[in-house]
């Protein structure tokens, strides 16, 4: 068998674009960022609290049934929807102030109001209950996790390279924080704890990206001295083609297969991943490369960059 | 780099042996393990609950309540005190965090300040406008929130253990909170309920000068009295007017176990040598009067008196099913909670339904591993076959080294495992990238492949390096399923960097010194 994904020694003019992609993205952002306000993201009970239950009932569930025997308010707000198979059923009750121990009993009665009106081989698969505090400090506890790493991240890539290439890969974070979460208000998935592990995990493989080329431009400077910024940046973006192609091909077979394997538990959080390896890639190529051409970006050695004025020295950070 | 030193050599194979061996007990059957010889690694990898069934709960303590009861004593202290010292004063009461004195002669503030800080109570005292506010310093607060943990933690693990759970786990979390990790219980209604009862239990008269129903209609209540509700002879609920004072309290339990008398269910309690005597003697002077066994400020039963109960036990009758009675000796047995506990967090997964995710998981894996270990294999040909076999070491070094940590494997930690095999090939991908590259520029194959490993160390290094900072502190910050993401993922870059640098590395030299190909093929 033999077959080439390899593009060979590419030369294609990716930053001539760089008007044109910044502008595309801004306005998708802004797009995501008004979509995700206005249209807001399917919680979870980690964040909303609430009771969720996962049955399984002997036949395929008849949800108008289910829900006439849990609708007559005892249970305040439920929401029913088919979970993988026509046997399986998730149930959402809606927070609401009744204490912590009352909450817990609302699955046992759940399962009495279904075996007694619906179906009495029901069986519960799952239950979980989430008290109102505690979801208020798993909220807390993501966002920290997210400005941290974000942070951590930055100063990474600050002190192994220049201040530009830190700036660079910062806005390409932002880029992928905001589709990604803009990813989940589109598809409806349920935005818990684990969706926080796919935006992290994203955010770590589309920074991973941008150091791999960061690294190549880094070489190139000391390389080719006579390129201007623009076709230093392309010549990096092109040499560290192939390998971009190929990791992320590797990446989506893995994610394909928990997709179609792994059931409905994960399916949100493949997916994002999915869309992620695309988010990320895009974000290193069209945004953290583009980026450095306006930020000025200095030689390591004295010496003409080309088309680019070198008077101003004293923000090149000579690490 | 065609040179490998014998050392290295021998201790790249030996860690990827070590990790084999760490990796077998998961394949080998329960029984087999057990009678392999002890030198043997046989921990395997600890499932997480949503993998094996079973129960997760989050308890938080009430610590207000304890503070407030703490208050409560506190200011009965300090009643005491300044009565014996023959200070005057216009009230004492809680108010708020503080045990307050209302000083009637300005002139005692201070005395009454000395008399409450010579209490050693933990209080904070300051004077003021003509009161007295004690409260509790940070050191006392922390002190009391901490014994109350440590109590309430024994006492859970106790009413656990009577229930016969095994392999439960308890940990403290913070500051006022516990998990229970129950694996295998798939309803945990019953053990809920045990755990949200306090058990507080004591053995109190019936006030004989007057009745609920008269008190209730405007009666008088009699000081040292209050209303308590409970059920009657019949089962129905009913009020009684109960003593305060205490006779024995629940403490003084060493046993207590359902039985039967007149084929009712009773619960039978046996007394520590204190608590015997003073029920002897209690019991002795009252003959005649009601017994009001009160659990939880509710009245079990009410008793007549009939005869003295010196032998140290008694039985509780009440109108009991048998689940209730033996529920209530479980829970005597266990001892009373410090602080009521209240569920704050639940999750529980049925048996079925962590088999079916664990072979989802397993099938998932198995057909990432080897889908991209095609593509690899075709794609790089002879590289390609180094890259699995790192690929394989990775995946059994990444499975050893769960097992030997002991770290709990999650859904979503098998998410974190595809996405290793995945996302682990990438180091081998940018040094043969650049091996073509340097091919391309016209080396040899020998020089192309030291250009290529050297070329791209530093960009490995450093793009593993930054998802290791991501890895870690989702550990760090992250909760419940991001936590299990973050171990894999973590331990998963670790081994990553050392089989696709170390191991391939290993695996290319020794062919390239061996063949000394005159080309090399892609």
């Amino acid at each position: 068998m033999k077959f080439s994904l390899n593009p060979g020694r590419t030369n294609i003019d990716f930053l001539r674009y760089r008007v044109v992609a910044l502008v595309f993205t801004a306005v998708l952002t802004i797009g995501i960022i008004a979509l995700v306000v206005f249209r807001g993201l399917n919680f979870g009970i980690d964040f909303t609290g609430g009771v969720l239950v996962e049955v399984e009932t002997s036949g395929p569930a008849d949800l108008s049934a289910m829900r006439a025997a849990l609708g007559d308010g005892a249970f305040g707000d439920v929401s029913l929807q088919n979970f993988g198979s026509e046997n399986a059923v998730l149930i959402r009750l809606s927070q609401d102030d009744t204490a912590g121990d009352a909450q817990g009993r609302l699955v046992e009665e759940v399962r009495r109001t279904l075996a007694e009106r619906v179906d009495p081989q029901i069986q519960i698969q799952r239950a979980e209950f989430v008290g109102p505090k505690v979801g208020g400090e798993l909220i807390e506890g993501a966002v920290i996790a997210f400005v941290v790493a974000i942070a951590a991240m930055m100063v990474y890539v600050w002190f192994r390279f220049e201040w530009q290439f830190g700036v660079g890969a910062v806005l390409a974070l932002f880029h992928d924080v905001i589709m990604t979460i803009g990813m989940y208000a589109i598809t409806g998935y349920e935005f818990n704890l684990t969706s926080v592990a796919a935006v992290l995990t994203i955010i770590g493989y589309s920074l991973n990206d941008t150091v791999v080329i960061f690294d190549r431009v880094r070489e190139n400077l000391r390389k080719y001295r006579d390129m201007t910024v623009p076709e230093l940046l392309n010549r990096a973006v092109n040499d560290t083609l192939a390998r971009t192609i190929m990791t992320g091909l590797t990446t989506l077979i893995a994610l394909f297969a928990l997709f179609f394997v792994a059931g409905e538990a994960l399916s949100g959080f493949t997916f994002a991943m999915i869309a992620g390896v695309f988010i990320g890639t895009y974000s290193t190529i069209f945004i953290a490369v583009p980026v450095l051409v306006y930020l000025n970006l200095q030689r390591r050695q004295r010496g003409r960059v080309g088309g680019e004025d070198d008077a101003d020295a004293a923000g090149a950070a000579d690490a | 780099m065609l040179h490998f030193a014998k050392w290295k050599t021998v201790l790249i194979i030996a860690i990827c042996l070590i990790g084999a061996l760490f990796t077998a007990p998961n394949l080998i059957g329960r029984q087999t393990l057990d009678s392999l010889p002890d030198w043997l690694p046989k921990q395997r990898i600890s499932l997480g609950l949503d993998l094996r069934g079973g129960s997760h709960l989050l308890l938080e303590v009430d610590m207000s309540a304890v503070l407030r009861e703490r208050l409560n004593a506190v200011s009965d202290d300090v009643r005491a005190r300044l009565r014996e010292a023959g200070i005057g004063y216009a009230g004492i009461g809680v108010d708020g965090d503080a045990v307050v004195v209302r000083v009637r002669d300005a002139a005692d503030a201070s005395r009454i300040a000395d008399e409450m800080r010579g209490m050693n109570a933990g209080l904070d005292v300051e004077a003021a406008d003509g009161v007295v506010r004690g409260r509790f310093t940070a050191a006392e607060i922390a002190n009391r929130r901490d014994q109350t943990l440590a109590q309430s933690i024994e006492v859970v693990r106790r009413r656990v253990d009577e229930l016969g759970t095994r392999e439960a786990t308890i940990q403290r979390q913070g500051d006022e909170r516990i998990i229970v990790q129950l694996p295998g219980v798939e309803n945990p209604a019953e053990i809920k309920a045990l755990l949200g009862t306090t058990a507080k239990m004591s053995f109190r008269l019936l006030d004989p000068t007057t009745s609920a129903s008269e008190v209730l209609s405007g009666g008088r209540l009699p000081p040292g009295s209050e209303i308590l509700d409970g059920t009657g002879p019949g089962g129905q609920p009913t009020k009684y007017v109960v003593q305060r004072r205490v006779l024995v309290s629940g403490e003084r339990l060493t046993d207590s176990q359902p039985s039967f008398q007149n084929n009712e269910p009773v619960v039978s309690f046996r007394f520590d040598s204190v608590g015997g005597r003073r029920f002897g003697e209690a019991t002795q002077q009252n003959v005649g009067r009601n017994l009001a066994i009160v659990l939880d400020e509710k009245v079990i039963s009410a008793p007549v008196i009939r005869e003295p109960i010196l032998g140290g036990s008694g039985v509780i009758s009440g109108t009991f099913t048998v689940q209730e009675a033996s529920n209530l000796a479980v829970l005597l047995r266990a001892g009373a909670l410090p602080a009521p506990l209240t569920v704050i967090e639940e999750r529980t997964v049925g048996p079925d339904l962590g088999a079916d995710a664990i072979a989802r998981g397993e099938i998932a894996s198995v057909l990432a591993f080897v889908l991209v270990v095609l593509f690899m294999a075709a794609y790089y040909k002879r590289l390609g076959v180094f890259a699995d076999v790192a690929l394989f070491a990775n995946l059994v070094l990444l499975l050893g080294a769960l097992s030997a940590l002991q770290a709990t494997l999650t859904l979503p930690g098998i998410a974190g495992i595809v996405l290793t095999l995945g996302m682990a090939v990438d180091a081998n991908v940018l040094i043969y990238e650049r091996i073509r590259e340097e091919l391309g520029n016209g080396r040899s194959p020998i020089s192309a492949v030291e250009a290529g490993f050297k070329g791209a160390m530093t960009t490995i290094i450093d793009s593993n390096l930054t998802t290791l900072i991501a890895a870690m502190l989702l550990f760090q910050f992250g909760a419940g399923p991001v936590k299990g993401f973050a171990v894999t993922l973590s331990i998963g870059i670790l081994t990553t960097l050392f089989t696709s640098v170390f191991v391939t590395r290993l695996l290319v030299a020794s062919w390239l010194k061996r063949a000394r190909p005159k080309t090399l093929a892609f």
